[in-house]
């Protein structure tokens, strides 16, 4: 603090309560359309103070079919799609992407730089520029309807990439160099050496790519068609458009809840390792 | 980029890039290659056979005033997206740049919106504004605003815009805040020993030394409000009403698995892929100019 100013540290907290309030809001109310039973969710206006269902809804949504006009699989599995999804996707990505870096920082080999263009490329090219021909990709190859199909399409990284190439070249020769006198090879060194001195960093970037994973949307909107394998994220479009008709939205508030549970969890219980993993993978 | 101590070559490094290689090319340069290829053909009605056609699915884009809406449509939507999202974080994260105790806290509960899907933050805006049953319409109703986003495409479009720019506040003010305290102190204190006050300190020292924040952030944002708003705009309005919240990514989308314009939809994916190679290079370029205080 430069100077003591009262009134203005007074503004400064007015103006930040209320924008934790603006940015709490739209939680709060789907908390509450949560905690409330359906009828009273048909009335206008609807309630802004918590209700006496949440246990019930809670129950009913995880462990019956969620909504009763859709047939749907039951949300506790969707979440379990939507968990094995992030995990694959987060750690594919780190395991590919340590492989890569590790090759183009410490081996000389033929076409090393050809290849980090390829995987430079990637950047530019989000699933949404190439939707259709990806989708026939992968139902070539059978891979519809599967977790394979869910991750690995979107596993290669070049950020991620990028990011290990970054921390091995802080990590000194000295290091390679005694290694070598003691006799390790290249893996017992990736493995003893390297992996050990990026360990924050893969987990900071582990953070990042679970939220990346759980929150996809249009890729697997796109290959899912069996309901067994529907994700949590998914699901809420389908029960909008069903809420629409018959309004049960105590059931789709709580599966909403539900479903932003986890990645919030994360960000708010890893917030060092959020923070810094954003930051490493943007600059 | 090539450590001087290195190893010699031999199989292991491409056995160690191959997963991401093999990735890469099937799923990212193949499928790439074939919108390029098929952006040149035109299939018949009942898809018996092709043509190939050189740059006509190109000249019928640019020809159709559906897709030209679209695409100032999404420049607007992006530009609202940036500018709404943007000044919200830089008011909260001034503010919270001048408190010693609470910061974390408050950075802790201004953050977590970086979480929800953007198919969620759609459905929980789409529920606050129901027309029906939602908190807002009821507000509005009693102010003489008769709300309807169905039927209503600037209300449609405002409640993307809502949506979009919420979840992304999260991000801009982790930047913004982190920017503004990496300013040296001594600068700060030397303005205001010769009598700025907080006001003119911020918008004559705060705000131009973080310029390179903003210009980040821009970019970013761009990106975001291209690509990654599908899930908002497929939960709210899916487009509607009358293609007012089309944008440009949902109409790829909407054209290739809806309406089975293989021809036309390659050619927007490609047009969406030298957007994004453009703001890639703005990105880099700017990265590699370091900022000095």
């Amino acid at each position: 603090m430069v100077e003591n100013r009262p009134l203005l540290t007074f503004i400064s907290h007015l103006v930040l309560i209320l924008g934790v309030v603006i940015v709490a809001l739209p939680i709060w109310i789907t908390f509450v359309a949560a905690t409330h039973d359906a009828v009273r969710m048909t009335q206008a206006p609807i309630p802004l103070l918590p209700g006496a269902h949440f246990w019930q809804n809670f129950k009913d949504t995880l462990f019956g079919s969620g909504l009763s006009s859709s047939a749907g699989a039951p949300v506790w599995r969707m979440l379990l799609n939507s968990l094995v999804m992030a995990l694959l996707i987060a750690s594919g990505k780190i395991v590919i992407s340590l492989l890569s870096a590790f090759a183009i920082v410490y081996f000389k080999f033929p076409f090393r730089m050809g290849f980090f263009w390829m995987i430079f490329i990637t950047l530019m090219l989000p699933v949404e520029v190439r939707i259709l021909p990806t989708f026939e990709v992968v139902a070539n190859l059978g891979m519809l309807n599967s977790y394979w199909g869910l991750s690995v399409p979107l596993i290669a990284s070049a950020t991620a990439t990028f990011m290990f190439r970054q921390v091995f070249l802080t990590i000194p020769d000295e290091m390679l160099e005694s290694a070598r006198i003691d006799g390790a090879g290249p893996m017992r060194f990736f493995w003893d050496i390297l992996i050990p001195l990026s360990r924050t960093n893969i987990a900071a970037l582990f953070v990042i790519l679970f939220i990346f994973g759980w929150n996809q949307y249009l890729w697997p909107l796109l290959i899912t068609t069996d309901s067994d394998m529907t994700t949590i994220v998914m699901s809420i479009k389908e029960m909008l458009e069903v809420a629409e008709q018959s309004p049960q939205w105590h059931i789709v508030m709580m599966t909403a809840l539900l479903a932003m549970i986890p990645p919030v969890f994360v960000v708010i219980g890893m917030q060092k390792l959020f923070v810094q993993g954003l930051t490493e993978t943007d600059k | 980029m090539l450590k001087r101590v290195h190893f010699p070559s031999s199989v292991l490094p491409f056995l160690l890039v191959a997963p991401q290689i093999i990735v890469t090319v099937v799923f990212f340069l193949w499928p790439a290659a074939q919108a390029i290829y098929q952006s040149f053909l035109i299939e018949d009605a009942f898809g018996l056979s092709t043509e190939f056609v050189w740059f006509e699915n190109f000249e019928l884009l640019f020809a159709d005033a559906h897709y030209l809406d679209s695409f100032w449509r999404t420049l607007f939507f992006s530009a609202a997206v940036a500018l709404l999202s943007m000044s919200v974080a830089l008011i909260l994260a001034g503010f919270a740049d001048r408190i010693v105790r609470g910061a974390t806290a408050y950075r802790t509960l201004l953050i977590w919106p970086y979480a929800v899907a953007p198919v969620l933050a759609g459905a929980l805006w789409v529920f606050m504004f129901n027309p029906t049953l939602g908190i807002f319409p009821y507000f509005l109703d009693m102010l003489g605003v008769d709300w309807n986003h169905y039927l209503n495409g600037s209300q449609a479009m405002a409640l993307v815009i809502f949506a979009a720019a919420w979840k992304q506040i999260a991000y801009n003010f982790l930047f913004y805040l982190a920017a503004m305290q990496s300013i040296p102190l001594s600068l700060i204190e030397a303005a205001a020993i010769d009598g700025a006050g907080p006001v003119r300190r911020f918008k004559d020292f705060v705000f131009p030394l973080i310029s390179p924040t903003t210009f980040f952030l821009l970019v970013i944002n761009a990106v975001y409000a291209f690509f990654d708003t599908f899930g908002i705009i497929h939960a709210i309005t899916q487009g509607g009403p009358a293609n007012s919240t089309t944008i440009l990514v949902y109409k790829v989308f909407n054209d290739g698995f809806v309406g089975l314009d293989l021809g036309g939809s390659a050619a927007q994916s490609v047009i969406l892929m030298f957007l994004v190679i453009i703001m890639t290079v703005v990105q880099f370029r700017y990265v590699e100019r370091k900022v000095e205080y």
